[in-house]
């Protein structure tokens, strides 16, 4: 209760803890032809973290890590601050980006398929990584091939180096871009909608692994999902993005138990439950916003129940309502202060 | 009992394909003796995953697609041959809907062209009719008149995916088979089409046949469930029962990979393997390459139906161990 009372904005969104701060991202926004897709993002990642981000399409979820690791095309225009260990990442020079792309920051896509290049052996595929970013050679390519395939479950890895991507299945291509992505040894993977394309069986092998090797191995998964259940059993910590903003941000068992933005709050409602009672779904009513149609103050404030007058002109700030739990809304913030309020009362009586 | 509207006897499909560029054709059991039957106003489900022949099975329901052997039944008749007069008129009761809206509409014709496009092919009514009963479809699924001269292009997934509807209903099918028809909807904009699917269901008396693989929406929309694993059907039965009891060890492992947001720590049954290629089926039961809790009469015996006492059926050697009663069929 005490953290209720000690509500205060945040300027950034901080890290569960601040010492351990491995990327941060400050004011990223992004254009496409003068059009604002990404409106300015803080987030800091911690070592080893697991973060989760959720969101529906063209909510700004990919491209914040596009932006993040330079992939967005030239004609888009990145702005903020986005810094590796306190070194700057965006605008520097190509010849170092390619240093930290898959070396230090891997990421890997929805569809394995189209990120593989079908004409090249796998096993090449995934040495060339470990050539460029670990200095391997010769033999020792091989060697560490099998070992990286043996690491993502890839069955009768040794033969597999000679496969090309399409005598595999979905399931075992993206076993192959994990490998790949771990052959930098990254400190950060980035692993964008990784089992949208798969079986439910499939999707579940595939997170129960990046979860596995991340506990092995320390580096720090971020999670881009439109699915709430895959983020809330892989990911400690769940980023909620609408209209090219976050609007919230917590642990994952606080969102779920106590999501605090009408956006959140909305998503959780529309889900089909899969166990008790079946009811009607709650939808959210309306559409996501264009781009180039953004209300002019909260993002949600046209599809919100709980908006107020003052929705529609102002931007809400993303502000802690309780220990590590961001929410930016004001509607919510109002009534959270009404019941702080309550709480100083009841403590002084 | 009330007649079924939709009855699948003993289908199976098959084709033919080549391995490698100069290789032997090898025939594909694309659907192995499924059989399957549909009461009118209510959901049959048919789960499963890439590959397990569920779009091939909602294919063959509707005449798109013949059976090797096997029959199906519309209303008790047999299909009549496709694309012949008689099976045009019985197609206007029967409709699909696919998962992507967009490829299935035409990009240069208007919103009310294509919903109106059923009732003039078929001669419905005279013109002006024709454009109220398709604005009054529209209306019906939640579109209103300024969207009728509008491109597909400019609407959003979901509205798209409410035109498909809208021209699937307007002839008044008895049966829509639906391919995935939520999958590529963001989640909010899903619930929308489940409650508009659900409210046109009761409104319109009509049976649907629901293929898809999220078994969240499935619990939501169905009363009945057929879980398919590489053409066959290996467990089949009441929703709720199937959801919350699982029997056939595969529609445990795929009921327990569900990912339930907000539910973190939970006993997952994570298969080994990938699901096996159709062309080279598994001897025995299909599924015993992958399955926690095979037997030696796997490999080489497939298993046939029995019933549960609740009136589920499993085809399941390792369930007819544990359940000493067994009766043949559906």
């Amino acid at each position: 209760m005490a953290d209720l009372v000690g509500t205060a904005p945040a300027s950034a969104f901080p890290a569960t803890s601040s010492s351990g701060a491995l990327l941060t991202i400050e004011g990223l926004t992004v254009d496409f032809s003068g059009v604002r897709v990404l409106r300015g993002i803080d987030l800091t990642l911690s070592r080893g973290e697991s973060l989760g981000i959720v969101g529906e399409s063209g909510s700004g979820k990919s491209v914040t890590w596009l932006a993040t690791l330079g992939l967005l095309p030239r004609t888009a225009n990145v702005s903020g601050s986005v810094q590796l260990d306190g070194q700057e990442m965006l605008g520097v020079a190509a010849s170092r980006l390619d240093r930290i792309r898959g070396g230090r920051v891997a990421m890997i896509f929805q569809d394995p398929s189209s990120a593989l290049n079908p004409v090249i052996r796998i096993g090449k595929q995934v040495g060339e990584v470990l050539a460029r970013h670990q200095g391997v050679s010769g033999a020792n390519i091989r060697a560490e091939t099998k070992r990286l395939f043996d690491l993502v479950g890839l069955p009768d890895a040794a033969r597999r180096f000679d496969a090309y991507p399409h005598e595999l299945s979905g399931g075992q291509n993206q076993r192959v871009m994990i490998a790949m992505a771990l052959a930098g040894k990254p400190d950060v993977l980035v692993a964008d909608e990784p089992t949208t394309a798969l079986d439910a069986t499939i999707q579940a092998q595939i997170l129960d692994l990046l979860t596995t090797i991340r506990r092995e191995t320390g580096m720090a998964l971020v999670l881009i999902s439109h699915d709430l259940g895959v983020v809330s059993e892989t990911c400690e910590r769940i980023m909620v993005m609408y209209g090219g903003r976050v609007v919230e941000a917590a642990p994952s068992d606080s969102i779920f138990a106590n999501p605090q933005h009408p956006y959140t709050q909305g998503l959780l409602a529309a889900l089909p439950p899969f166990d008790g009672a079946l009811h009607r779904l709650i939808p959210i009513e309306g559409q996501v916003p264009e781009p180039a149609n953004m209300p002019p103050g909260c993002p949600f404030a046209p599809r919100c129940a709980q908006r107020m007058t003052v929705c529609k002109e102002t931007i809400p700030p993303l502000t802690q309502t309780e220990a590590g739990h961001f929410s930016a809304c004001i509607a919510g913030a109002v009534t959270e202060a009404r019941q702080s309020l309550k709480v100083h009362k009841s403590v002084l009586a | 009992m009330t007649e079924n509207i939709l009855e699948l006897h003993g289908i199976s499909r098959t084709y033919s394909t080549r391995q490698g560029l100069f290789g032997r054709k090898v025939p594909v059991h694309a659907v192995d003796e499924v059989s399957l039957s549909l009461q009118p106003g209510q959901t049959l489900a048919l789960v499963g995953e890439s590959g397990s022949g569920k779009s091939t099975t909602g294919r063959i329901a509707l005449g798109l697609e013949l059976p090797n052997s096997g029959h199906v039944l519309f209303r008790g008749a047999e299909l009549p041959p496709a694309h012949t007069s008689a099976w045009r008129r019985m197609r206007t009761h029967m409709q699909m809907i696919y998962q992507d809206p967009l490829a299935v509409l035409d990009r240069r014709l208007s919103i009310l062209d294509q919903v109106r496009e059923p009732l003039d092919i078929h001669d419905i009514g005279s013109a002006s009719e024709r454009n109220n009963k398709a604005l009054a479809m529209l209306d019906a699924v939640g579109l209103n008149a300024n969207y009728a001269s509008s491109l597909p292009h400019q609407l959003s997934g979901g509205q798209r995916q409410r035109a498909v509807l809208a021209r699937a209903l307007i002839m008044q099918p008895a049966l829509l088979v639906c391919d995935e028809p939520v999958s590529a909807l963001d989640v909010s904009i899903q619930a929308q089409v489940v409650n508009l699917l659900m409210d046109l269901q009761k409104d319109l008396r009509l049976s649907l046949l629901f293929i898809s693989h999220d078994l969240k929406v499935v619990r939501q929309v169905s009363q009945r469930i057929a879980v398919m694993y590489l053409g066959r059907i290996v467990e089949y039965g009441e929703t709720n029962l199937l959801l919350s009891n699982p029997t056939h060890p595969y529609t445990k492992a795929l009921v327990s990979a569900v990912p339930v947001a907000g539910r973190r720590t939970r006993e997952r049954i994570i298969l080994k393997g990938e699901p096996p290629n159709p062309a080279d089926r598994p001897t025995g039961c299909a599924f015993h390459p992958r399955c926690p809790v095979v037997r030696p009469e796997c490999v080489s015996v497939s298993p046939t139906f029995s019933t549960l006492p609740d009136g589920r059926s499993v085809a399941c050697h390792a369930v007819d161990a544990a359940q000493p009663t067994k009766e043949v069929g559906i």
